[in-house]
């Protein structure tokens, strides 16, 4: 077997120095109904690296992927462009099989890169201060509400409903065991999100309300009303962000006023990858630092004095406090952070802005395009790189019937609200850099068709 | 001017005096790597862009004028970067990394080949159901293979790494019990030796967390167990093999007390690897398990994420564990999520995490999975077990083994610092491996045996590399127990010396401030 490299000859001197007679001597705390005489029933025995690569390349083609189409796809998690270095860097050996950094002094490479990624989310998201990642978006929201409840000691959070579903789902599941009461709302068509309505029902209870921007319909709005409004009533105001390339055109919610600021990083050097792995972002105040959950790294200085980086304030974390720590987690997504910093490293603000520029416009022509096809209502003004469509019929059955002829044309909002009807001609559409006009022209005559 | 045609130049070293420091702070191959925000330039890229096309600009007046503070380089100098930072780890392609528990195994290429795929890997979550039936294999086919190696009814997928699916378990948990009116069993038994996510996540789910004892031999003590089991009690959290490297032989019976006393057994299955294909945890009747894939399955740590944690549950738990999952139907795979749970999966606790869980792992895990066969992960389990009963027998006359009496361990062995002198403890032995170029093993912990050193070197390690790791661990041992005050000082030859961690909690410092700006805020 090509991954272990004991011959029978080491495992016979090996059990000699031991002492035992075999290998079943190892296993005597086994009580012997529970052993097993041989390799486990009806699974088949290893199999060649080409057998393997043959199995799996199978499975792959039967998936759409989405470069092979013209490609629309958004509602929390995108496709940019990943320049080649990056995977490049993240399959260097020393970042690949490194373990979470207990060791210092040779785990300077894991801390820096943690550091510096800590760095270019706090800017990036306008807030003092990042954490070295979480899973993902929707774990972090689901910390962050409960993060606001630490803060203010009360326990209700108002949910907008331009907030990704399983992102409210999670919290949802999660709120059930914790005793959290949230407040939560279906999304309408309206031009705008539903930030009148938000203000309206904070109350001396609320802990937070959590905005997404932009929302799940693409749209964006000025956040700082309310921030004021939640400031107002000692409630802090949480800000999601599952595209991170938009903060690249458009102000960052840090600078609106939200106090903590979560999100999905994968637009940005982790690619689709059918959902996971992902990366989780969560910046905050630098006053919320010692209420944060997760990984943090921090910077400090070697018995000879040089500057060096190490694990920092992990009195918040289970390992040292167990049933009294922030939260349970134990890992972050250090190598998917290191994907998504080394890509704004080699972006840089420059890149990043031009980056943002290319998919705004991009995907304003888009919408211009598609929005002059009969039964095709534009349903906002003001969005990045992702728009919601409202169309003059069901739009799950069209996204079926385009998949059919090998055109992703978008997230349905059937298929994110299945119990809301009067959602379900909403078609949410993202355009990015990799979107070509040829790609938008494609999309527009067969959604010309299907309409008809 | 006179010209060499000899050619000739120095071929033969000579002894002399020790250098100083250099002048740049490198030392020839080891290179110190300034932050790219002392390097970079918020003008410099290293991507290039088609010039966007004119077009009208929606943002709502939202331009981000102010300016950002994002560094770039250029890719030479992004590749430099981030490849002088990487030489600054240790990582198992370098060598043993014998970090008990944590379970640092070789990680395959394949797996990284096969993730890579674009069938796999640039294929959007909410593509329609029909046009990702590959992927959906992949989960089931990945399913078929943790239930049946566990000997369990069902698996939920989704759960993002170990501590999460820590988290579904107990939730699961909770939901059961709720469901058959008992909200009034509160408490969750969880032995000392435990890793520190079980009581977290036990507390983060309402439970209240009570102490296992355990007994000399460091196993649960089944009778104080029995004793403390009644109407207020959920379940247990049990690591098995526990944390100490050892197999709780007493499974079997507490699982049967537990639930004859009306509650659930949590397996914590950090440790799988040392039993998968020789035991069936379902038949030592656990309810739930989580499966650390970057353990066992070999998907790779990277530096501390991200996981995958899947969690095996009982016939009596099943209907409780959350959404989504894939189901096949005929020839069809489909996913059952809120939308479909009503018809299937009634009494599902809910959804963990937006889309379907850590598809790049699972990709990863199954190509591991397929290339070792029943018979190679029984062979994994073996190796690992082998491995480390062999470095357990060939310290255990430099270093205490509390345990080592009972008899052999599992995948882990364990030492104490008792018998080092006065001054000296565990961290001045894990520091001189670092000189020795071995990553240490796990330090002070578990809290159940003092001045803990856990060491796993799994199954992928070499007869030669246990050798040289055994050599060296001996000499280091050896020079800490005769008070040889250079390792109070070790490291001293890797990147940096000790680190100060009080000054990092002190102050911390999480972001870079360039020094103008650092200054301002003073």
């Amino acid at each position: 077997m090509r991954y272990l490299p004991l011959t029978p000859t080491d495992r016979a001197a090996m059990l000699a120095t031991i002492g035992a007679g075999s290998i079943d001597d190892l296993f005597v705390d086994v009580p012997e109904a529970a052993r097993l005489d041989g390799p486990v029933h009806g699974l088949p025995n290893h199999a060649s690296e080409l057998a393997v690569e043959r199995h799996m390349s199978a499975l792959a083609r039967k998936n759409l992927a989405a470069g092979d189409v013209p490609f629309f796809l958004g509602c929390g998690a995108y496709r940019h462009h990943v320049p080649a270095s990056v995977d490049h860097i993240i399959q260097r050996g020393e970042f690949l099989t490194a373990y979470t950094p207990y060791q210092p002094e040779i785990a300077q490479g894991t801390l820096q890169v943690m550091f510096e990624f800590q760095t270019q989310v706090a800017r990036l998201l306008g807030c003092d201060v990042a954490n070295a990642s979480m899973y993902d978006g929707s774990t972090a929201c689901w910390e962050a509400i409960t993060m606001a409840r630490r803060v203010t000691r009360r326990g209700k959070a108002i949910l907008s409903g331009g907030l990704h579903p399983h992102y409210v789902s999670v919290a949802n599941t999660m709120a059930k065991f914790t005793g959290d009461r949230l407040v939560t709302s279906l999304p309408t068509f309206s031009p705008e999100p539903d930030t009148l309505d938000l203000i309206d029902q904070i109350d001396d209870d609320t802990s937070c309300v959590v905005v997404q921007y932009p929302d799940i319909f693409g749209r964006i709005e000025d956040m700082s009303a309310l921030a004021e409004a939640c400031h107002a009533r000692k409630a802090l105001l949480i800000a999601v962000v599952t595209e991170p390339v938009a903060l690249g055109a458009i102000k960052s919610p840090g600078e609106m006023g939200a106090d903590i600021v979560v999100g999905e990083g994968q637009s940005l050097g982790v690619g689709l990858q059918f959902g996971g792995p992902y990366v989780g972002l969560f910046a905050c105040s630098e006053k919320l630092v010692r209420q944060m959950p997760g990984r943090l790294c921090g910077e400090t200085k070697d018995a000879e004095g040089k500057r060096g980086f190490v694990l920092t304030l992990s009195t918040r974390e289970q390992h040292i406090r167990r049933e009294k720590a922030t939260s349970n987690i134990c890992t972050s997504s250090v190598l998917c952070a290191l994907a998504m910093s080394a890509h704004m490293t080699l972006l840089g603000e420059a890149g990043l802005r031009r980056l943002a520029e290319l998919n705004h416009v991009s995907a304003s022509a888009a919408a211009d395009r598609l929005a002059e096809i009969d039964g095709v209502e534009l349903v906002t003004d003001r969005f990045f790189n992702e728009f919601t469509l409202k169309l003059s019929k069901e739009a799950r059955p069209v996204v079926r019937a385009l998949a059919d002829k090998g055109i992703l044309a978008g997230v349905s909002l059937g298929r994110l609200y299945p119990d809301a009807p009067e959602l379900a001609n909403g078609l949410v559409v993202a355009v990015t850099e990799t979107t070509t006009g040829e790609d938008v022209e494609t999309l527009a005559s067969a959604l010309e068709e299907a309409l008809a | 001017m006179t010209i060499n045609q000899s050619g000739w130049r120095p071929t033969t070293p000579q002894a002399g005096e020790a250098a100083g420091a250099t002048s740049t702070g490198n030392r020839a191959l080891m290179l110190e790597e300034p932050l790219i925000f002392e390097i970079g330039s918020t003008e410099t890229t290293g991507v290039d862009f088609a010039e966007a096309p004119s077009g009208k600009s929606r943002l709502a007046g939202l331009d981000r004028s102010k300016p950002i503070g994002l560094p770039g380089l250029s890719e030479p100098e992004a590749v430099r970067h981030y490849t002088r930072l990487s030489r600054q780890n240790y990582a198992i392609d370098l060598g043993l990394f014998p970090l008990g528990s944590c379970t640092m195994k070789h990680n395959p290429r394949l797996n990284e080949r096969m993730a890579r795929l674009p069938g796999f890997a640039d294929l959007h979550p909410l593509t329609p159901v029909d046009s990702c039936q590959g992927a959906f294999e992949v989960i089931h086919q990945l399913a078929h293979w943790l239930v049946t190696l566990t000997g369990m009814h069902s698996v939920a997928m989704s759960p993002k790494a170990g501590a999460h699916g820590e988290l579904c378990g107990v939730l699961a948990i909770r939901a059961a019990l709720d469901a058959k009116g008992e909200q009034a069993r509160k408490v969750l038994l969880v032995p000392e030796s435990a890793h520190g996510t079980n009581p977290a996540t036990a507390a983060f789910a309402g439970f209240s967390v009570e102490d296992i004892p355990a007994t000399e031999a460091g196993r649960v003590n089944l009778e104080a167990l029995k004793a403390r089991l009644g109407p207020d009690v959920a379940g247990v959290m049990i690591t098995n093999p526990n944390t100490c490297g050892l197999f709780e032989p007493d499974m079997r019976a507490i699982s049967d007390a537990v639930h004859a006393a009306g509650g659930f057994v949590y397996c914590d299955g950090a440790n799988f690897n040392a039993i998968v294909g020789r035991v069936r945890p379902g038949d030592l009747g656990i309810d739930a398990m989580h499966i650390n894939l970057h353990k066992t399955f070999s998907t790779p740590h990277g530096g501390g994420g991200p996981g995958s944690g899947p969690v095996v549950f009982s016939e009596a738990l099943t209907p409780y564990a959350p959404l989504p999952f894939v189901e096949k139907q005929g020839d069809q795979f489909i996913l059952v999520e809120e939308e479909t749970a009503g018809e299937h999966h009634a009494s599902s606790f809910g959804r963990m995490v937006a889309f379907h869980g850590q598809m790049g792992m699972f990709t990863r895990a199954l190509t591991y999975i397929l290339s070792h066969g029943a018979d190679g992960l029984r062979q994994v389990a073996e190796d690992s077990v082998l491995n480390a009963n062999y470095i357990l027998r060939s310290m255990e006359d430099v270093l205490d083994a509390p345990f080592a009496k009972s008899g052999p361990c599992m995948h882990e062995a364990i030492f104490s610092d008792k018998g080092l002198p006065e001054g000296f403890s565990t961290i001045d032995i894990a520091k001189g491996l670092i000189d020795e170029g071995f990553h240490p093993m796990t330090v002070y912990f578990p809290l159940v045996v003092h001045g803990a050193m856990l060491v796993e070197p799994t199954e992928t390690e070499s007869k030669a590399t246990l050798d040289q790791f055994i050599h060296a661990f001996r000499f280091v041992a050896e020079k800490a127990k005769g008070g040889d005050l250079a390792i109070k000082t070790a490291p001293h030859y890797a990147p940096r010396r000790r680190l100060d961690e009080t000054l990092a909690a002190r102050k911390p410092v999480l972001v870079y401030k360039e020094p103008e700006r650092a200054q301002a805020a003073e």
